[in-house]
């Protein structure tokens, strides 16, 4: 072991954490600082954060360039968390600043991993993205299941091409723990995610004749879990490899209109693929074609790994989940209070003496 | 449009179990639901219970059919009204449903499984056809366990796949634990709008291996038609044929769980549609496994779809155990297709006997 592992045993980690000018790495660095294990933490982005980093050590530094080796070689951090792996532009960047982002900038970052001596654990914040979305995969994936079709493009290419450098790295360096976390869709109060931004849309545009399978995970779980691979692992559990981090269950997207209160517009599959090149086009929006790939015929991930390998449950299960983000979405156009209340109305009038209709023959 | 789908479900639902009207349906409900104990009791003792006077003259009647009835549900709209109290109930399941649609206020599962939606909605639409047009006569459903997984392996036949949601329909209905049956459809099922939404809702999976065995080993009955387009796209100059059985992968996936298979003979579904041709130029246009040309279809257009009103007949056979086998037994070719052999073969004398047995086609 070289001097520098030695030093960090003995003093505490130093933990370098990538991509904290987001909302969710802003809030992963001020958690794990708390941590008692931890002595460090370097936040790295290349622009400065809007929020309080805490006692952090903010260095702004561009991942997608050599600097990154320069900054994990001077703070011999010897955990990295590489948070900076995301599907949306930060501020006014565009589509192929987030690629080069989460490819080039992994590619430099990994590279100098591998160069510094000190680091003995990495933990990527990957997606379920990987696994694509088609109507001739099963109907639940697990972390071995190989996609039937390989994203095209966008962040869901992006994340499979990180995973493959990830690979290659955790061959090179066996002696560094590489624990891959592919996240479902990460919901919650203040996340800044393209399926949070759909949800966000007063009207939801759906595809006509499906009703995709979504799965949620909440926030806090996505730090806690972070938390729990970027230490030693617990007894009886391993934090290194790949998992699948998701709330229980599954919400149809028709449930998480009504559930959110907004009316959904179902457009006929190839209206919805033209009009999304158009719009993508003109540049309004990121909205890329695997995230109505997604919309269409939905995803879910298995979890059995995440419990029994990770030693991981979530808090939230992904109706939760759901519940606390639309707690802190405004009210839709039909608010569910609002449809309970005409429903029970409708009772009133049809039932004069019977009330509300709240037993009902379930058989 | 939910609520107007329930109400013929009740209605035929209690009819199938008794013949009473409105007024003597409820009160028998009542009874049973309030009163469990006093079986013995007549409706009088059930209608004083809730204070109400007028009692139906025909109270002694339903009271004598009481012990037949299943318990059902302790509703609040009393008989007061006459036939008024049976549709005032209804009225008020039917908006309870409706409400807790509306809000997305139900489950599903991780194979977007809509159990209330299949129970309420789903098989009453089934139902019709399954008791009124098609007169699905049910034999052996005492083969299939109570609980615990088992794979039901059926013949598949009639253009359209009307036999799998039929065998659904009958193990639902005359399954005394009242079990839902998992069919495992084709791709293409998933492929097309509408159809795919209904089938996942319904229950329906892709037929792979890794859908199949999380189902079993979730403890599920399963059922699959192991022909696939084969089957149900022959000629009818073969019909009763049993065509090659897949690869057999079902065989293994069973051994694997250890669960039984249980051979499904379906009679009648070879008549709905008699495919004299097939023009497999339209087929390849859009891009299906076949375009069947029936006396009628297509050229008397939608009225040629639909299907000849043939007299069905299911029978469930001896299930074949899987779990004396070792382990590695799932691996040996010959072993699965030995097996694959026997289903097949009693699938196939299953059917000659009920030929054999059948009066005519239609009767």
């Amino acid at each position: 072991m070289s001097d520098a592992g030695r030093k960090a045993l003995i003093l505490g980690k130093v933990v370098l954490v990538t991509g904290v000018a987001r909302q969710l790495g802003g809030r992963f660095v001020r958690r794990i600082q708390r941590d008692p294990e931890v002595e460090r933490v370097i936040a790295v982005d290349a622009v400065p954060p809007a929020h309080q980093l805490g006692g952090a050590d903010f260095v702004q530094a561009d991942i997608r360039q050599p600097t990154i080796a320069r900054v994990l070689a001077e703070t011999g951090a010897d955990t990295v968390v590489h948070l900076d792996v995301t599907g949306t532009p930060l501020g006014g960047g565009n589509r192929a600043t987030v690629k080069e982002t989460n490819v080039i900038g992994t590619m430099q970052l990994l590279g100098a991993c591998q160069k510094s001596p000190a680091v003995r654990r990495l933990v990527i914040k990957s997606s379920t993205n990987v696994y694509g979305s088609a109507p001739r995969d099963p109907a639940v994936f697990t972390e071995t299941t190989p996609a039937k079709s390989l994203p095209s493009g966008g962040f869901a290419k992006d994340t499979v091409e990180v995973e493959g450098y990830v690979r290659g790295f955790a061959r090179r360096r066996p002696d560094v723990a590489v624990c891959v976390l592919r996240f479902a869709n990460i919901l919650g109060p203040s996340a800044d995610t393209p399926l949070a931004s759909y949800f966000a849309l007063p009207v939801l545009p759906t595809v006509f004749g499906y009703d995709p399978r979504l799965q949620f995970v909440h926030e806090d779980d996505v730090v806690e879990v972070l938390r729990l691979a970027s230490h030693e692992p617990r007894r009886g559990t391993l934090n290194s490899g790949t998992f699948n981090v998701a709330g229980d269950g599954v919400l149809l997207l028709s449930q998480c209109s009504r559930r959110l209160g907004r009316p959904t517009v179902p457009l006929l599959l190839p209206a919805v693929t033209w009009a999304g090149s158009l719009v993508r086009t003109l540049g309004m929006t990121d909205f890329s074609p695997e995230q109505f790939r997604l919309l269409t015929h939905g995803r879910v991930v298995d979890t059995v790994q995440m419990r029994e390998t990770l030693g991981f449950t979530p808090r939230y299960t992904t109706a939760e989940a759901f519940a606390d983000f639309a707690r802190g979405q405004g009210a839709g156009l039909l608010p569910p209070e609002a449809v309970a209340g005409a429903v029970d109305r409708i009772a009133a009038l049809a039932l004069p003496g019977g009330g509300r209709p709240t037993t009902h023959s379930a058989d | 449009m939910a609520d107007a789908k329930v109400i013929p479900f009740d209605d035929d639902r209690s009819r199938g179990s008794g013949s009473g009207g409105g007024p003597q349906r409820s009160g028998r409900r009542r009874g049973a639901g309030g009163r469990r104990g006093g079986r013995g009791d007549t409706g009088a003792a059930a209608e004083e219970l809730g204070g109400v006077q007028r009692l139906p003259e025909r109270g002694p009647a339903g009271g004598a059919e009481r012990p037949a009835e299943r318990s059902g549900s302790g509703d609040r709209s009393g008989p007061e009204g006459g036939p008024d109290g049976g549709l005032e109930r209804r009225v008020a399941a039917g908006l309870s449903f409706l409400r807790r649609r509306l809000t997305g206020d139900y489950e599903v599962d991780d194979f977007g499984y809509d159990a209330e939606l299949t129970d309420q909605v789903l098989m009453s639409l089934l139902r019709p056809v399954y008791e009124k047009y098609f007169r699905v006569e049910v034999k052996g459903v005492e083969n299939i366990p109570d609980k615990g997984g088992a794979l039901i392996v059926a013949n598949h036949s009639g253009t359209l796949p009307l036999d799998g949601l039929m065998m659904q329909v009958a193990v639902h209905d005359r399954h005394p634990a009242g079990r839902h049956l998992r069919l495992l459809a084709a791709d293409l099922v998933f492929v097309l709008p509408v159809v795919n939404e209904l089938a996942r809702k319904l229950g329906h999976t892709l037929a792979c291996a890794e859908d199949a065995e999380r189902l079993l080993e979730q403890g599920e009955l399963v059922g699959v038609m192991p022909e696939g387009f084969k089957g149900i796209g022959k000629p009818f100059s073969e019909r009763y044929k049993l065509q090659r059985f897949g690869r057999g992968g079902f065989v293994s996936t069973a051994m694997r769980q250890g669960v039984p298979i249980i051979p499904c003979s379906i009679v009648g579904a070879e008549e709905i549609y008699p495919m004299i041709g097939n023009a497999k130029t339209i087929a390849r246009v859009l891009g299906i496994p076949y375009f069947p040309l029936t006396p009628t279809f297509p050229w008397l257009g939608p009225l040629g779809a639909v299907p000849l009103p043939t007299k069905w007949t299911i029978q469930f056979g001896e299930p074949i155990p899987t779990d004396g086998y070792p382990p590695e037994a799932a691996e040996d070719p010959m072993l699965m297709f030995n097996l694959t052999d026997q289903v097949r073969e009693q699938i196939q004398h299953t059917l000659y006997k009920l030929l054999v047995q059948r009066r005519s086609v239609f009767f």
